[in-house]
């Protein structure tokens, strides 16, 4: 019965997202409010209708229905509640579910707060929400259907990718989605804004938050995935350039980019049109990484079951949708009024250069993730595209990028003044100095190119403060004084000045990570000591234990430094019958930001295990950059400036109006 | 400065950009692309010494062979040809004789293929997509390869036709 009405929801949101994607476009164009108002009302009967399917969906997870073929396929009774409820995204089928629900919860969240927005653009938005949403819903209900019965229901099921049965999943893919989809707001407001041949500077004030709050949960998604990828796989690297990877890189460029230009056309009312083009684009890209995802087109560290129909199916969709909003754009971009005029050396010419670098870094990604595949269908030559590719591509047009990351805040609109910023910027660039050369001292012989990175990074942070400190007027005044403009800056400054030190913070923990990385590869018997950068890791035991769903090996290692005893670790090597496959779990120590990493590889007859000892400085800080930038996300969030949809003050109202 | 002016320079800028991004693309594309390789291509290409490419075929089943301190020999097939494989250090968890492996590296002097990487990326079937595309090519590919563990049990899934 639960699947059959879980089913039913989902073919009656098809239908409300069909009403939803024209009635509202008829009553704009006839000027009738009745019926651009039925967008509100299907948008939230949508979210309705998809939150019964996809709750539906989880009921049958946990009570291990096996009778439906998804469970049965990707669940098994013993395993753990958790992952019976993340298993239902831990699959095809049940992950464009969520997709789709979360695509039906961003439309609910417009339809709900969206009150002081001029109704016809209410009405195209959620219209293009109600396309975008329809084209899914036919997707997994002809080709995904999750909630398909087996006619002879087996007893037991066949249990999830014991790799998946992490906490992981649990927070990664929903995250990852929020961000993905997230963007599907931005580019229905610029397709909205295209169909009615107007935009202003309420728009993109309008854009900005829906773009921030998708970027924030992008950031943390990705940086997710890739702790996840660091503890769970067993070799401790955190980025592979992985096409699936790459694909939720390339929104996230492309995001990044957006949001700085939306900056511009609130601020300035100029880059208009380019502004919308990037919206396209973001949300293109995010489409482009599910087709990626979910095609199988690409090999990758990701393990997709996949199936030529559901590939084919969604190139359509990303050929309607983004030669659909390309056309749209060449037809009526130019109808759209030029904006304010600036300086090539201006807060505007700065935001310009940071979305030169990240649209172009973008574009080398997509070649590199590309290439192979348009190589294989035009030669027939099988290649890969790999890390070394992508560091002497990206990392080179990242670096001018964060050079000028300081300088953007620093300038003044319209027309600034470069010496002057540098001046301010002073003491970041004697902090930097300082840093290369303690950097280098430090690792005399080693590595020149590490002390020069971790200039840069100190430069992106101290930049960031400097700018702070230049608007509080800090060490210029006296310190309550300073303290009092402190409070009384916009949130959004706050913001900008912790996202940026959170990129320099990421730099430190990558640059850290990929050059004084130390490693201990070999086979241990018991009671043997291995040596890794000042640590002494011994071998304690190996035991076996019997999990819920899996046999399991775990070997205990004493660590100790100069002689003194600091923890026990105790990594281990799963066995799922099941599935008769394993899965390593590694044991990290954590000392500061820095982290001894141990994994387990076969053992052998004679008591001996094959190991992997990492020592890792610093590396927490690659995922503490990401967490800064979220938070920096956050702050900006909040400033009062950007709460469009909270009741409004009377001094705000004025510039909010001006869209009507 | 005119409008026209300063458009000019950030048109001007912007094509400076691409131009390097260009040029670092096809210099990258130059160096460090790997091609990827069966046993019999391998031998057909006549694939010189010390040039790095990856491997595809199934690990022969009986080859493998274990030495002191992680070594680690074995021999990759693909139904024409055989060619031996030197690994040290750890094999994936879902490495096994008779399936599918990608090990990237190149062949030495003595005609060994040294890997410094063998991967694991494999999907559900233990079959990697390279590989079985490979092996279909050359008239080798059986389909209990691709077979799921309890294809008996298997519903009845997929678009309604």
């Amino acid at each position: 019965m639960i699947a059959e009405a879980g089913h039913y929801a989902l073919v009656l949101a098809l239908a409300l997202s069909l009403i939803q994607s024209t009635v509202p476009v008829a009553g704009a164009r006839w000027g009738d409010v009745a019926l651009m108002n039925v967008a509100r009302s299907t948008a939230l009967a949508q979210l309705l209708f998809v939150a019964v399917s996809f709750t539906a969906l989880v009921m049958l997870h946990v009570s291990s229905d096996f009778s439906v073929a998804n469970v049965f396929e990707n669940s098994h009774s013993t395993k753990p509640l958790l992952y019976k409820i993340t298993g239902v995204w831990g699959n095809h089928e049940g992950s464009m579910l969520l997709w789709v629900a979360i695509l039906a919860l961003f439309g609910g969240l417009v339809a709900a707060f969206g009150n002081n927005l001029p109704l016809s653009l209410r009405a195209h938005v959620l219209a293009v929400q109600g396309w975008v949403a329809a084209a899914f819903y036919l997707f997994i209900l002809m080709t995904s259907n999750p909630f398909l019965r087996i006619a002879t229901p087996p007893i037991e099921g066949r249990d999830l990718n014991p790799v998946l049965q992490d906490i992981g999943l649990a927070v990664h893919p929903p995250m990852l989605y929020l961000g993905y989809v997230g963007f599907s707001i931005s580019f229905s407001f610029a397709v909205a804004a295209l169909m009615e041949g107007r935009i202003d500077a309420a728009w993109a004030r309008w854009v900005r938050p829906w773009t921030l709050v998708a970027w924030i949960f992008l950031t943390l998604g990705i940086a997710m995935g890739s702790y996840w990828a660091y503890y769970e796989l067993g070799w401790g690297g955190w980025w592979f350039w992985d096409p699936v990877e790459n694909a939720s890189l390339m929104p996230w460029l492309a995001g990044t980019a957006l949001l700085h230009s939306a900056v511009v056309m609130e601020k300035r009312n100029a880059l208009k049109v380019w502004t919308i083009l990037l919206s396209i684009l973001t949300f293109s890209l995010s489409l482009l990484g599910t087709f990626l995802v979910r095609s199988g087109v690409l090999t990758s560290v990701h393990a997709f079951a996949t199936d030529p129909t559901r590939g084919v199916f969604i190139l359509l969709i990303l050929c309607f949708f983004i030669g659909g909003s390309l056309t749209l754009y060449a037809w009526r971009a130019s109808t759209l009024k030029q904006g304010g005029l600036f300086a090539p050396i201006s807060r505007e010419g700065a935001l310009v250069l940071n979305n030169l670098f990240l649209t172009t870094a973008c574009a080398t990604v997509f070649v590199g993730t590309l290439y192979p595949l348009a190589l294989e269908v035009l030669t027939g030559d099988k290649i890969s595209v790999g890390a070394p590719f992508f560091n002497l591509t990206f990392g080179p047009l990242f670096v001018p990028l964060m050079m000028a990351m300081s300088f953007g805040p620093l300038l003044a609109w319209k027309r600034g003044d470069l010496l002057g910023a540098a001046q301010r910027l002073t003491a970041a660039g004697i902090a930097a100095l300082v840093a290369i050369a303690v950097a280098y001292a430090w690792t005399y012989g080693g590595s020149t190119f590490a002390p020069l990175a971790i200039g840069l990074a100190i430069f992106v942070i101290a930049g960031a403060m400097c700018d702070l400190a230049e608007r509080t007027a800090l060490f210029r005044a006296p310190f309550a004084t300073a303290m009092q403009r402190a409070r009384g800056l916009p949130r959004a400054t706050w913001g900008t000045a912790f996202a940026h030190a959170g990129v320099g913070v990421a730099l430190i923990g990558i640059v850290c990570e990929t050059t004084w990385n130390s490693e201990y590869i070999g086979t241990l018997k018991p009671n043997e000591v291995a040596r890794v950068a000042g640590y002494e890791l011994k071998l304690d035991g190996v035991t076996q234990r019997q999990g819920p769903n899996y046999r399991e090996m775990i070997a205990q290692f004493t660590v100790r430094l100069d002689g003194e005893k600091l923890s026990v670790m105790s990594p281990s090597k799963r066995n799922f019958t099941t599935r008769g496959s394993s899965t390593t779990e590694a044991a990290l120590l954590t000392r500061g930001a820095s982290q001894l990493y141990i994994s387990l590889g076969e053992s052998t007859n004679e008591g001996a295990v094959a190991v992997r000892i990492y020592h890792k400085p610093l590396v927490l800080l690659i995922w503490w950059g990401p967490v800064l930038m979220a938070f920096g996300g956050l702050l900006s969030l909040s400033d009062r400036r950007l709460r469009v949809g909270a009741p409004k003050p009377a001094k705000a109202s004025r510039a909010l109006q001006a869209a009507e | 400065m005119t409008r026209k002016q300063r458009r000019l320079t950030m048109i001007g800028g912007s094509l400076a950009v691409l131009a390097v991004a260009a040029a670092l693309v096809l210099n990258a594309m130059r160096d460090s692309i790997v091609f990827f390789s069966t046993p019999s291509m391998a031998a057909e290409k006549q694939i010189p010494a010390g040039k790095r490419f990856r491997l595809g075929g199934l690990v022969q089943p009986g080859s493998l062979v274990r030495g002191d301190n992680l070594a680690v020999n074995f021999s990759v097939a693909d139904g024409s040809a055989v060619l031996p494989v030197a690994y040290k250090g750890i094999l994936p968890d879902l490495f096994r004789e008779g399936q599918g492996v990608v090990a990237e590296g190149a062949i030495d002097a003595s005609g060994v293929f040294r890997a410094d990487t063998v991967l694991a990326k494999h999907d559900e079937t233990y079959m990697p997509k390279d590989v079985a595309d490979a092996l279909k090519k050359q008239g080798h590919w059986k389909d209990d390869y691709g077979a799921k563990p309890s294809a008996s049990a298997a519903p009845t899934q997929g678009a309604p036709k």
